[in-house]
């Protein structure tokens, strides 16, 4: 049969001939719309900031506004097409992280509440939950010890 | 008769009786829109779930192929049927009310070659009247199935295929017709060690090239032996893959490859990256495309070889690699 060889030079193959998209228009696609929402993100905030919010309270309603829309589109069937276009533009701001929640609640609906929606709604966005919240844990961990130590100055 | 390590010649050539192909819209609007029976503008025709979706689009050419042939539905003895969901079961639910005896088949994107290889073995072999070989594909359930939510954004790489929505049905009889099957290869399971899921064509290409020289071998023909060697949906780098592989062997068969990948979908403006695929891919191409120039005389006897990449989500999960096959069927004009 094939030897490991013949499999390899193939392999080699397949990467000389397989197309890719070009990475340039890409990042200058991602780069303009993620800046429109970055936009569209900062005209929110100052409009609560005008209405005499809390800063804080206005970033939150900022990134509720974002979320909010993300989903809306997600359920207009807009946000994949945006998506094609922009990639990483609307993928990497919280726009990204709330449809990849839509999403699956779209999807699995028809499979029930609990084992349609219940189970699959977290199956793209599930391994972000759980790192992020692990390597928050890590790090206070790694601050408690440091503060312990004396290495770093305790509050 | 048995051919060769791999193939059968047979003495008593099953007919083609009629064939049906039923497509969503997206498939309506391409190239070959206008050769299929139906276009579906309702992705999910008219029912509540993908799934339930390509189980109408089964019963669809089911029903619609039965009617094109002119054959009474009992006088069907068997169905040679599959399609790419988990346990078959677009396919158990869409010929549910269909009442005949049912080999369900799991090919990956090769079914349709199965089914008429081993339907045309029962013919030949006297065991039936008249069988039916069938099989479907929906994007939007494959897309399930094998990788994303369809909602979820994100960037389709330049070598991923677009799972063709559609499903094509043959009937097989002993008698009449316009065309006939002179002959099959089965393929075997080869993997030269490719892992990107979203490569597909490069991960089923040794199998159709494999598949397509030891037919040259096992009938002793050259590739000029046929007006067209039509692939399923090995798609763009498939392609140049399959034509690189199989020249290196000494065969140049440039001339006379087509992929169904490539056929149906107007790769410019429709999105497709680097074609079709799925089941139904080659399935409404042949039913279609490719027995319309055999009934018109414009091809006399073209080789079709469905191609399926051997994968599950588990399977990619887990690292293993992505075997294909790719079985290939004899199709010639009834002189």
């Amino acid at each position: 049969m094939n030897t490991e060889q013949q499999k390899k030079i193939y392999q080699e193959y397949i990467k000389e001939v397989t197309p890719s998209h070009n990475i340039w228009l890409n990042m200058l696609k991602a780069f303009v719309v993620g800046g429109i929402v970055c936009l569209f993100g900062q005209v929110l905030m100052n409009w609560f900031l005008s209405m005499d919010i809390k800063k804080e309270d206005a970033g939150t309603w900022t990134s509720i506004c974002l979320i909010g829309t993300s989903i809306l589109l997600t359920g207009l069937h807009l946000f994949s097409p945006i998506a094609r276009f922009a990639g990483a533009g609307v993928l990497v701001p919280i726009t990204g992280f709330a449809n990849s929640v839509a999403a699956p609640a779209i999807e699995y609906k028809k499979e029930g509440q609990v084992f349609g929606i219940g189970v699959n709604i977290f199956t793209i966005s599930g391994p972000v939950i759980l790192y992020g919240i692990f390597s928050s844990w890590l790090l206070g961990v790694l601050y408690y010890l440091l503060q312990m130590t004396g290495i770093m100055g305790g509050m | 008769m048995k051919k060769g390590k791999a193939s059968i010649e047979f003495r008593k050539k099953p007919r083609i009786l009629g064939a049906s192909s039923v497509v969503g819209s997206k498939e309506g609007e391409g190239p070959l829109g206008k050769l299929f029976d139906q276009v579906e503008q309702d992705d999910k025709f008219g029912k509540k779930t993908w799934e339930e979706a390509e189980s109408e689009l089964q019963k669809r050419a089911a029903e619609l192929v039965i009617q094109k042939a002119a054959v009474a539905k009992p006088s069907i003895r068997y169905l040679f049927a599959g399609d790419l969901l988990g346990q078959d079961i677009a396919t158990s639910f869409g010929l549910l009310d269909m009442n005949i005896p049912l080999f369900g088949l799991y090919g990956a994107c090769s079914t349709m070659g199965e089914s008429l290889s081993l339907g045309s073995i029962v013919m030949s072999a006297g065991y039936a009247d008249y069988v039916m070989c069938l099989t479907s594909s929906h994007f939007a359930s494959a897309e399930k199935e094998f990788r994303y939510p369809l909602e979820y954004g994100n960037q389709r790489p330049a070598c991923a295929t677009w799972t063709v929505t559609g499903s094509g049905a043959v009937i097989l009889g002993q008698e009449g017709g316009f065309a006939q099957i002179a002959g099959i290869t089965t393929g075997k399971i080869i993997d030269y060690g490719v892992r990107d899921s979203q490569n597909m064509g490069a991960a089923m290409a040794p199998a159709a090239a494999d598949t397509i020289a030891q037919n040259f071998k096992d009938f002793q023909v050259q590739p000029s032996e046929y007006d067209k060697i039509i692939t399923g949906d090995l798609g763009k780098v498939g392609q140049r893959a399959l034509l690189d592989l199989l020249m290196d062997q000494g065969y140049d068969i440039q001339k006379q490859h087509m992929d169904c990948g490539l056929e149906i979908y107007n790769m410019e403006v429709q999105n497709a990256e680097a074609g079709g695929s799925g089941c139904g891919c080659a399935a409404v191409t042949l039913c279609s495309y490719v027995l319309r120039m055999i009934q018109e005389k414009t091809w006399k006897k073209v080789l079709f070889v469905p191609t399926g990449a051997l994968l599950s989500k588990t399977s990619f999960n887990e690292g293993q690699t992505i075997p294909g096959i790719a079985h290939a069927v004899i199709i010639e004009q009834v002189e």
